[in-house]
This record gives C-alpha cells, sequence and structure tokens, in this order.
C-alpha cells in the first residue's frame, strides 16, 4: 500500500471556546480525489485551511509536502495591477518553475489568455479572472491540489477547464481535496468522500456507488437531519 | 538562494504594483509636499531658529508620508484573498515581509530624495554638505520605520481602523531611531562633521535596525498564521 499523499491525525481546531473540527483523522493515496462534503460550517474551509498551511491545529498533526501542493480558496487569489503573463510569472517564480516563461505561455495559450496576456487582471471578465486563477494553481504540475468549492460561481468554461485539468492530474497521480455544494461535478471526479458533520468526521471511505445515482445519499444516511 | 529569489520576487510583484498604480506613492509625495510648504509659510525659513530643527521637520514629514506607504502594504493583498495564496505557496513569512519590506523602503527613499530638494529650495539650506553620512542616516531611519511599520501592517491588515491604528502603533516604538534620524540629520544639514559623541546615534539606529530586523523576521508567522 503507497504511501499516503496527505494524512491528518486526530486533528483539532478551536477558534476561541468553539471546535470547528473535533478529532480529525483521514488520509489520501496518491490519485485518489477526495471530496469533503458537509453543510455550511461543518468544517470542510477550516480544514482545508490547515492542510494548506494558513493556519495551525489545535491538537493533532498533518503530513503534506506543502511546497508540491496548488491552493484554490474562496477568493481567486490574482493580482489586479498586475497582467496576466506578471501573475503567473509570480507564481512561477515562487514555486521554481522550470522554464518559467515557457510554462507560463503555454498556460495563458491552454487557459485561452494569451491575446490578453499584457493586459491588467482588472480589466478582465469574470470568467477570465476564473481562468487564470486555474492557471496559477495548476501551474506548477502540483502533487497535492487543495480546492475549496471550485466550482462555485464558475462559468460554463471555467468548469469544463477545471475539470479536465482535475483529469489529468488525477491521471498522472496527483491527489486532488475538494470540499463542494455542486455534487454532480464532484462525483463525477470523487475516489473518495469524506463527510463532516458539526466539525465531526461522519464519514470517510471510498465513494459509495449509489452516490453516483444519488448525490444526496450520503447526507441521507450520515448527515444531520434537514 | 531560494529565499532571496522569493524576497526579490515580492519586492518586484509589490513595486510593479506601485508603478502602475502609484496609489502609496502619490498620495505620500503630496502629502509631504504640503507639509513642507504649509511649514514654511508657518515658521521663518531662514531663521537660525528653523535650521536647528531642520532634521525634526524632515523626519515628522517622512514618518508620516511612510505611513501612508506602509498602510498600503498588506492590505493591497487582500481584495482577492491573495494574502491566502501566498501564504500557502512556498514562500515563507519571512521571506514574504522581507520582500514588501524592501519595496516600501525603495518607494520611501524616493519620496524623501524627491522632498530634500524641495526642502533645501523652500528653507534656503544647503542639504548637501555632508552628502554620505546625511545618505547613510536616510537609508537606515527609513529602513527603521519600514522594517516596523511592514511588519505592523500584516497586523493590522484585518483590522477596521487600520489606517488610523498603524500610526498610533508604529511610532512610539519609532522613537529611538526618529531621535537618533533628527539629531544627526540637523548636524549634517549644518555642515558639521559629525564629533565622537554623535557617533553613537549612527550606532543606535544601526543597533535598532538589527534588532528589529531580526525581531520581525522571528514573530512575523506568528503575526499571519496565528
Amino acid at each position: 500500500m503507497p504511501a499516503p499523499a496527505l494524512a491528518v491525525d486526530r486533528v483539532w481546531k478551536y477558534f476561541g471556546e468553539f471546535p470547528a473540527l473535533r478529532d480529525i483523522t483521514l488520509d489520501a493515496a496518491p490519485g485518489a480525489c477526495l471530496a469533503l462534503l458537509g453543510r455550511n460550517g461543518a468544517g470542510k474551509t477550516t480544514l482545508l485551511r490547515l492542510l494548506a498551511g494558513l493556519a495551525t491545529p489545535t491538537r493533532g498533526t498533518l503530513q503534506l509536502e506543502r511546497h508540491r501542493a496548488g491552493y484554490i480558496g474562496h477568493g481567486i487569489g490574482i493580482y489586479d495591477d498586475l497582467s496576466a503573463r506578471e501573475n503567473l510569472m509570480l507564481f512561477a517564480r515562487l514555486y521554481d518553475v522550470p522554464n518559467a516563461r515557457a510554462a507560463v505561455s503555454q498556460w495563458l495559450t491552454r487557459t485561452q489568455l494569451a491575446r490578453v496576456a499584457d493586459s491588467p487582471a482588472r480589466e478582465f471578465s469574470r470568467g477570465m479572472r476564473q481562468r487564470l486563477a486555474i492557471a496559477r494553481a495548476f501551474l506548477h504540475n502540483p502533487d497535492v491540489l487543495l480546492l475549496d468549492e471550485p466550482f462555485t460561481s464558475l462559468d460554463d468554461r471555467a468548469i469544463a477547464l477545471l475539470q479536465e485539468l482535475l483529469r489529468e492530474t488525477l491521471g498522472r497521480g496527483a491527489t486532488v481535496v475538494m470540499s463542494t455544494h455542486q455534487l454532480r461535478e464532484a462525483m463525477e471526479l470523487a475516489t473518495h468522500v469524506a463527510l463532516l458533520v458539526r466539525g465531526k468526521l461522519a464519514f470517510h471511505g471510498p465513494r459509495p456507488p449509489e452516490m453516483i445515482g444519488d448525490p444526496t445519499w450520503l447526507y441521507a444516511r450520515h448527515g444531520e437531519p434537514a | 538562494m531560494r529565499f532571496a529569489r522569493h524576497v526579490a520576487a515580492i519586492a518586484g510583484k509589490d513595486l510593479r504594483a506601485e508603478i502602475r498604480t502609484k496609489e502609496g506613492f502619490n498620495a505620500a509625495l503630496a502629502f509631504a509636499v504640503v507639509i513642507l510648504i504649509l511649514f514654511s509659510f508657518a515658521i521663518d525659513p531662514t531663521s537660525e531658529q528653523m535650521r536647528e530643527m531642520s532634521g525634526g521637520l524632515l523626519w515628522i514629514v517622512f514618518a508620516f508620508a511612510g505611513a501612508l506607504v506602509l498602510n498600503r502594504s498588506f492590505p493591497r493583498e487582500t481584495p482577492n484573498d491573495s494574502l491566502d495564496v501566498l501564504l500557502a505557496s512556498p514562500v515563507s513569512p519571512p521571506a514574504l515581509l522581507l520582500g514588501k519590506t524592501i519595496a516600501n523602503f525603495v518607494i520611501l527613499i524616493a519620496i524623501e530624495s524627491l522632498c530634500l530638494p524641495l526642502f533645501g529650495i523652500l528653507y534656503n539650506m544647503d542639504w548637501t554638505r555632508q552628502p554620505a553620512l546625511l545618505a547613510a542616516t536616510l537609508l537606515l531611519a527609513t529602513w527603521a520605520i519600514t522594517v516596523i511599520g511592514t511588519v505592523f501592517s500584516a497586523l493590522t491588515v484585518n483590522l477596521r481602523l487600520r489606517e488610523l491604528m498603524l500610526p498610533v502603533l508604529i511610532y512610539p516604538m519609532l522613537i529611538p531611531a526618529l531621535m537618533a534620524a533628527m539629531k544627526l540629520t540637523t548636524l549634517l544639514i549644518a555642515g558639521a562633521p559629525p564629533e565622537p559623541g554623535d557617533w553613537l546615534w549612527f550606532r543606535l539606529l544601526i543597533g535598532f535596525d538589527i534588532i528589529f530586523t531580526l525581531l520581525a523576521q522571528a514573530l512575523v508567522e506568528t503575526v499571519l498564521l496565528g
């Protein structure tokens, strides 16, 4: 059995007196796509932020090669005052991408932003900004991708691009962890699911086959009553 | 080497954004020019008294103009949650802080370089009599302002009253450095070579810069990640 690409061991996270995460233990193998499910406030974003290194757990440990991870959070994480090329060049430098200029040009072409590569991002439409954010997250061929509600408010073209890139990423053995409420899009990719209920792990394992036909099956079986 | 590359990338990003928008630069320069002009009306610019307070006037102007530049430093990262994306990348918090400090330092030095000739004209003072030592004073004291200001810009980034809080927090800490800078600047503008006792002020500035640069580097991870 291969070593997990990421592991969370008995993690607790408190905000003041409030336990946002309670004794979470889970892992994801290389090539797995783990869908983090749960209602608003269940702790999905908190767990992803811990994995991304944006916060530290109150108790417990996390194992993850962060310098090989990619992250898309709630914000798109691009600089409006910089051009698309400058945005990508910045992150290519931070991630030590070899042949950065060529890699950036490739991603600009792939995300159909080559035509506006040298225009400031503030002049872009919402869809163009989303595609730039996707290019930024995938630019360094990450081994682990951490995605917080990645399909929310994406246009059709960006959803198609993201799904295609996620399939490619999983195909080369990388690991994807994504929190989502868009169950149909997520179930097309997920190999494993984890359901959080009020900060506790209610289910973690391979995606139940029942979820293909009924994505809400897991909520009905393990989630809170509506 | 990697640390230096990351510092350069962050400093370059901030300087590029500032050159494009000139938000902090224009506001701080306009403020400095207005204060210099107003004081030239309020005080007889040819008096001996003015000569004795020239260092004090200059550093009050530079410190307040600096606050306008520093107030923009970390808030620049908030509109698209760009700070999260940076912190999730391989760039370490100390490299991020140092890169931003260098960018602020360059902007503030540029403002000071434009203000000095104006000061000379308005107050009829030849500030070029000890150019090397005056330049050293400017560099050392400006680094003190920017290193403390940048770390407090990170600390206050999520406060609603951050424009007010930043000066309130940094000026008391800057008192020793500003005192040294004022003493030395007054002395050097008068054209007198420093006497043995005056070198103490240089040593104070150097020690201040070293101590607060190391402290800022040690504390920035706690400031940014909690």
